[in-house]
Order: structure tokens, then sequence, then C-alpha cells
């Protein structure tokens, strides 16, 4: 809990209401020194147990835990935070004392994650998780933007607020998109603004809701190409934004891809779509925590992320939306995040999530050349036995995300290999799960230009902070074997 | 009747055994729950499989309910994790579309009436899946099937369930000796109230599942409907036992040799009597109804046969032959006739389809089996009498 009592404090005033700043969120002990009423010591002393439990706990039924990209354990930090808020009553929206006793514990943790992201804290909207965002940025988007008339996407509403905020002097303001050439008075009013351009790498949250809208609401998709590494370039958008640039309602793409691990080239992306005053979505949940995610600095309009990527609490989540963005909500009910998501708030997981923030962007530099030595090591050891093995996307370096490598195994099928592994105490995935649990082939390597053979025979292993050398070398043992017989069960 | 437990025979040795590395295929059935959960309560290292077959699976049971909705294979999930074994669902839509689903359409097609769940036991069950298994490591497959296998005899032979009601060995008649070696049948000893129960005391939330039904692909139980969208309508003539038109049907593959409901045929039989679909010629669409006396069969040969109770035949063997699942069986004698089998019942069987398989017991025990290729009778019956 150390590195708690070192992070630094500021943001809110303190009062006589109020935790003392540094400190706050760091406990359940530190919680009750506030002496709120009806505040409780409960697990007090048990905390650090249960906390070294879920550690040791990593992967649980596997030795090995490599599918950190579907979820990585939790922090033991944010293990206690969210166990100190979980004794605790109080909705956050509610006006007595308990209430506003979450409801602090809410704006705090929005402080905290706006911080870490370059975001202001009204700029957060929580939601359940990465899937919700991604809707929320999408259809929220599309909706709003679809039959507006040019002007009211880039009016004042969209220029004035993030002008006027203290980051004015930041790219984002000082950018084009604020006053974009074709953003204002394109003279188009009469024309269903409904194209939706995205990557076809997307993630199945983005992915399936576009589809949704090209389906059902009468949206123009277009699936924008990869090359075989799995990257969009700037020029390509700018092509396909080109062709109708007033009929865009939204481009989304992806900041890190959850198979192959490709790092888009997302501030110059997001540069091309503000020029035409479009707004700009990036699913970030894979890139938080190992890149440098920053809403300001990258240009984009709204980012995806979550906490259970980044060793918080799954079902906490949020998209970071700029100031200006008034998408249509999805869920609706009582507003409680700015009218644009409804929901009571789960106050525990965002506790829980915060803290994961803060970690992960603390850690960030570190943690990331942690796992990519972990993850060279990995792919040279599989290079080593298997060697006809591909490795899909980037090689290791700027356009691929530390913690993934991601192969096909020429002549085994992937469900054969991870059976296999899981039976030895390794966890990994074959890419993206599905309703039966049946693994088709992956549209992503489809879109990189795979063959359907190919995409079928490929394994993802993805690292976290809980992993070690050791967790390599016991892949490096077991991993020819493995393939052999999959490839003998694959004829 | 060996238990449960010392059923296992390792492949290699034929000897009984424990600690066999055994996949269970898993329905999400009370049956395929239970059979696992004995084989792992015998010693074996089980896995439990989910064999996804359906392309496009339905997420909740139907009234004819077949076997591959989401809500089966979360059944079959919820039962590994009873039991305690690793689960996973493979996917064999492909297969199963192109070696059951398809192969169904074009035996109706043939006019013949095919049996799918034989079908899938011969080509998916123990043959796709079987391979995979045992190129993965695995010694057995495991299914809930109502049947046992005696391998107190070194080659082992397949008998029929104690439960002469729920008894699947017709449809697992076709198995090879190689493909039967590899199997294992937990429940050939138990009743199927005896597996509920068991499921009960397990704390399977299956033990009340109804059992599945009719064909697991066709969702409704609408067979001709199904047939109907596969192939379109081809009209045809229903004529009777003179060859005289007095009907018409949209599709000759809509029709089973021994049905009586849905002719549809307004002018009444001569005799007042029912009639009955005789016969089913593919190639014109005719279908030829006539009297039940007519539906008699006396003789029929069976194409490609296995045998796996006893050695191929060299001359006549007495054998019980059964025609159609859970149908009844019928004395006769059986010899080779080149690479068939001709059987000859001694006394008459009614309703006999061609694509149906012949089943050949001695007792309990399955001989061997063959496919219905024609059917005949030694004398014309008077058509007039009953």
């Amino acid at each position: 809990m150390a590195n708690l009592e070192s992070r630094s404090g500021g943001g809110l005033p303190a009062g006589p209401a109020r935790l003392a700043g540094p400190a706050r969120l760091a406990g359940p002990a530190r919680l009750a020194d506030a002496a709120l009423p009806g505040d409780s010591p409960a697990f007090d002393g048990q905390e650090t147990a249960l906390a070294a439990r879920v550690l040791r706990r990593a992967g649980d039924g596997s030795q090995v835990y490599l599918d950190h990209a579907a979820s990585t354990p939790m922090l033991p930090e944010a293990f206690d935070a969210m166990v100190a808020e979980l004794v605790h009553t109080g909705n956050p929206s509610s006006l007595h004392n308990a209430g506003r006793r979450a409801r602090r514990v809410i704006e705090e943790s929005r402080e905290q994650i706006a911080q870490a992201y370059g975001a202001r804290p009204s700029e957060v909207i929580f939601t359940s998780g990465g899937t919700e965002a991604d809707n929320l940025a999408i259809k929220g988007l599309f909706w709003s933007r679809r039959g507006a008339a040019g002007p009211r996407a880039a009016g004042p509403r969209a220029a004035g607020p993030r002008a006027a905020g203290p980051r004015a002097a930041g790219p984002r303001a000082a950018g084009p998109r604020a006053a974009g050439p074709r953003a204002a008075g394109a003279g188009s009013a009469s024309k269903p603004r409904n194209r939706i351009l995205a990557t076809a790498t997307e993630h199945h949250a983005v992915l399936d809701c576009v589809r949704w809208l090209g389906e059902h609401e009468d949206a123009e998709v277009e699936w924008l190409g990869v090359d075989t590494d799995g990257l969009l370039s700037p020029a390509m958008l700018s092509e396909a934004i080109e062709r109708d640039p007033d009929g865009v309602a939204l481009v989304s793409v992806m900041w890190a891809n959850n198979e192959v691990g490709t790092i888009q080239p997302i501030a110059g992306l997001a540069a091309v779509a503000a020029q035409y005053g479009i707004p700009f979505h990036s699913d970030a949940v894979q890139a938080a925590g190992q890149l440098p995610v920053s809403l300001a600095e990258s240009g984009a309009t709204a980012l995806t992320i979550t906490g259970h990527k980044i060793g918080g609490p799954v079902g906490a989540g949020a998209l970071l939306l700029a100031r200006g963005q008034d998408p249509v909500p999805v869920l609706h009910g009582g507003g409680q995040e700015r009218d644009v998501r409804s929901g009571t708030l789960d106050t525990a997981a965002i506790a829980g999530f915060a803290v994961a923030v803060e970690w992960a962007a603390r850690n960030q530099a570190e943690h990331a050349a942690r796992i990519g030595k972990l993850r060279d090591g990995l792919i040279d050891v599989v290079r080593a036995v298997v060697p006809d093995a591909i490795l899909n996307g980037p090689e290791p370096g700027p356009s691929r995300l530390a913690s993934n490598a991601h192969f096909s195994f020429p002549g085994c099928e992937g469900d054969a290999l991870l059976m296999l592994l899981d039976a030895k105490g390794i966890a990994c995935s074959t890419g993206s799960a599905c309703t039966a649990g049946v693994a088709q082939p992956s549209h992503v390597l489809l879109a990189m230009g795979a063959d359907r053979a190919r995409a079928k025979s490929s394994l993802r292993f993805s690292l976290g902070h809980t992993n070690t050398q050791d967790d390599i070398d016991a892949l490096g043992e077991v991993i020819g074997e493995v393939v052999e017989r999959a490839r003998r069960a694959g004829r | 009747m060996t238990s449960p437990a010392t059923e296992a025979v390792h492949p290699a040795t034929g000897h009984p055994a424990t600690g066999l590395k055994v996949l269970a295929a898993m329905s999400g059935g009370v049956d395929s729950a239970v059979a696992a959960a004995r084989a792992a309560e015998a010693g074996h290292e089980v896995t439990g499989v989910h064999l996804a077959l359906s392309e496009n699976p339905s997420s909740y049971r139907t009234g004819a309910r077949g076997c591959c909705t989401l809500e089966d294979a979360r059944d079959a999930r919820r039962a590994a994790d009873v039991i305690g074994i690793p689960f996973y669902v493979w996917d064999m839509a492909e297969r199963f579309a192109a070696d059951v689903v398809d192969d169904f359409v074009a035996e109706y097609a043939r006019g013949n009436t095919p049996n799918p769940c034989l079908r899938c036991n011969e080509k998916i069950k123990f043959a796709a899946v079987l391979d995979r298994a045992v190129a993965l490591g695995f010694d057995a497959v495991c299914t809930g099937h109502h049947a046992s296998i005696d391998r107190s005899a070194g080659a082992p032979r397949l008998v029929r369930s104690v439960d002469q009601g729920k008894d699947q060995s017709y449809v697992l008649a076709v198995l090879t000796p190689a493909q039967l070696s590899r199997a294992m049948f937990p429940l050939g000893d138990s009743t199927k109230d005896q597996v509920r129960a068991e499921a009960a005391r397990r704390g399977l939330a299956v033990a009340d599942k109804p059992d599945s039904h009719d064909v697991c692909f066709i969702a409704d139980g609408d067979t001709r409907a199904f047939l109907r969208r596969k192939l379109g309508s081809a009209p045809g003539p229903i004529v009777d036992h003179d060859g005289h038109e007095i009907g018409r049907h949209d599709g000759s593959y809509g029709f089973t040799v021994g049905q009586r409901r849905g002719l549809r045929i307004d002018t009444p039989a001569s005799d007042g009597k029912p009639r009955y679909v005789l016969d089913i010629e593919p190639v014109s669409g005719t279908v030829r109804v006539g009297p039940a006396a007519a539906l008699d069969v006396t003789e029929i040969t069976a194409a490609r046969p296995v045998w796996t109770g006893c050695e191929p035949l060299t001359g006549p063997i007495e054998a019980l032959v059964q025609l159609r699942a859970h149908g009844e069986t019928f004395p006769a004698t059986c010899e080779p006739d080149g690479d068939d089998i001709r059987i000859r019942l001694h006394a008459p069987a009614r309703g006999v389809a061609r694509g149906q398989a012949a089943v050949l017991y001695d007792g309990p025990v399955v001989l061997g089996s063959g496919t219905i290729a024609s059917t005949g009778r030694v004398t014309e019956p008077a058509l007039t009498g009953e």
C-alpha cells in the first residue's frame, strides 16, 4: 500500500467533510479515520491477506497465465480500494450523507482517471465497461450527427468549450478540428450524414455496433482496409473520407488491436478526421496501460477504456468524450452521467478502476518495457522450437503492443492447441471468443490478408503484470510437443 | 455384465483399465452427463466436449427440441462443472452439415429413408471426433448411449442396453470393430430411470431434462417442410397398386414406406381400407400406395455390411433382425450375397424402408449390420386380404 501513499493528491480543496487529500480513497482504515456515520473498519487487517491472494490466484486454475488481453488479475491496490468501498452503503445520486460520501468517491475517481488520460473530469463518462462505451460512442455519435446539418457539429458548441479550457494550447484545441475547412457551412444540410468509417479489424464491440447501424439505421458502412501488419495509414483514411467528406458521421479506429497488437498511428488519423470536423472515436481498451494514452494529445473525440485490462475490476469502464459532443444516449434513465448515460454508478468498482488507472499511468513505461522484454523472449523461444510458426502482426517495435505475441502454427487448429496447453496449465487464447464457445476464423487475420487455414491455426499469448520469465520458460518447454500433437490432429 | 467402472479397456491392450484419457461427448442431456460422471468416477482422466453441430444454433429449446441449442451447450458446461472436468466446445458444424444433413437430404431425394442419428455416430462421433481425439492424445470417446460393450471375448462386441425401451444399439451397429474398440458406453447396465435418479444424486441439473426427440437439426420437427425447403417442390403422381393415378403430391421425398397419414387422397380405396405408402420411385417422383398387406416384406438385401459380433459371413446363419430404431426383431436366415447380405425373414415384416439399417442380433449381442438396399417378397399376398 505504500505506493498509494505516495500518489500525488491535488484537485479538491480540503473541507470539513472531506478526507485528507493525498490519502483519499486509499483504504478502509483511512476512510474510517474520517469517521463518517455508518462507516465501518470491517476489513482492516484482512485486506492485505486478501490482496495477496488475488495475486497468488492470478489466472485461477492455470499455473501459467498468458491471456492478460482477455482479463488481467486485479492489482492488490485496486482490490483493496474496491473491497474497502464494498462495506459502504450509499447511492452516489442520493442527497444525504451516505450518498454524498459515495459521490465523492466517484468524483475523486473521475479526477484521477481524467488526469491519467489527458481529459477533463467532465469528459469521463463511466460505463459498465468497454462494450458499453463503444456502443455509446458509435451509436450515440452516429445518431447525433445523422441528419444534423453541417454547421452544428463544427459550430460554437464543438469548438467553444474546448478552446476555452485549460489545455487551449494543446494540439486538440489548436488543431484544425475546431475550425476545419469543411466543417462550417459545407452546404450539405439536405444530405444525410450517415457514413461510418471503421477499420475492418475492430473489436466486436465496435464492429457489431457499426454493422447493426448499417443493417437497421441506414448507415452507409465503409470498412477501412489494413495492410498485412494490420495498419491503417492516415493517407488511406483521408482518401476514404474524401469520397464524400460531408456525409461522414464518424470515424472509429482502435488504438491497439486486441488480437495481434497492432498499434495504429492514432494522432495522425485523428488529425485527418479533425481536418474535416468529423468526430474520431478510438477503442483504447488494449492500449491503456501499455501506451501513453491521452484524449487531449491524441486529438481523438472519444476514447474507450476499461478497468479489467489494466488491473481493475470487470464491470467498470469509461468513455472519454470531448466536451461539445452530444451523443444520443443508449441507456435511458436517471441521466446520472452527463445525461448521456444512465444507471446507478458502481462506486466500489469505480474506486478500484481509478486505482488501477493511476497505477497503470504511473508505471506505464516501466511496465511496457518489462513485459516487452518477456514477450520478445517468448517470440524467440516459439520461433526456435517451431521454426515455421508465423508471427502475425508487426514485428516487435513501436507498432506492436509490448504484451502481445500472436502466431499461426501451420497445420494446427487453434482450439486444439489451446486445449492441449490448457491441459498443461497454460492459459492463452485463439483470439476472439464467441457465443457458443466456437472459434470462428479471426476477422482480424482475414482483414490482414491471411487465409482461413492460417486464421484458424492461430494462438494469442498476451502478457501482463503477473508474468515472469518462468512463465515464458514453461511455455517454451511444452510448445514443441503441443504443436506436434495438434498437427497430427489437424491432418 | 461388467460394471461401468471396469468396462473401459485400453484399446492397445484390450484389458480393463482406469486412468485412460477419455473424451466425453456431452450433448447437454442427462445421459451423456451421467456417462461422463461414471467415466470420471472410474478413475479415467475425462475431458468434456460439447459438439457444436449447427452453424446457426438457436438460443433456446423449441417444441421438438434438438441437441444443439446454446442452452444445451450451457447445460453440458454446467454438468462438466459439477463433475469437475475440463470442458470445451468443438465446432463440428461443417462436418455435420456435409456428412449428416446433406446425406439426409440426398437420401430422401433418392427415395430412401435415412437414419441421421446412425449416420452421426458413424461419421461424426466415432469418426471425425474420435480421430481428432486420438490424435490429440485421448484413448477413448465416451457417450451416453444406452448400450454396452462386452470386451470379455477379446474383440469388443456391442450389446443391447438392459433398458429395452431405451436401447440404442441399433444406431451404433454401424460402428466398425476399430471404432468400437475406442468407444466407451458407461450406461448400458442401467435403465433410463436409474440414470435420471443417479443424475439427481450427483447434483446434475439435467436430471429432469426431457429426452430429445426427432431429428436434432429440424427444430420444429416438421421433416417434410424441411425437405421441401432443401429440395424444392417436385410434384408427382400417387398411384394405386395397379398404377392408376389417384392423387398428386408436391415431393416424393415427403413420404416414407409404410406411411399412412398425410397422403391426402380424395378417392377412397375400393375396399374402404386404409392405404399405405408401398414404394417411392424417385426418378419419376411416383409414390405407390396400397393396402397394409402389400407392405409385407420377406426378403431384404442389406449393403455395405459391418461385422463386430462375428466373423464376416461365409454361409447362412440364423439371427434376429431389427429393421428400424426401436422396432421389433424378426427371426431370419442371413447369408452372404456378393458384398451384400441377403436376409430371409421367417415371417413377413411390414413397412421396411430403404436406407434404414438392418441390424443382426444374437440375443442381445449385435452381430453386424448393413443398409437396406432393396426389399421383396417371396409370394405376392392377396391384394384385398388383410
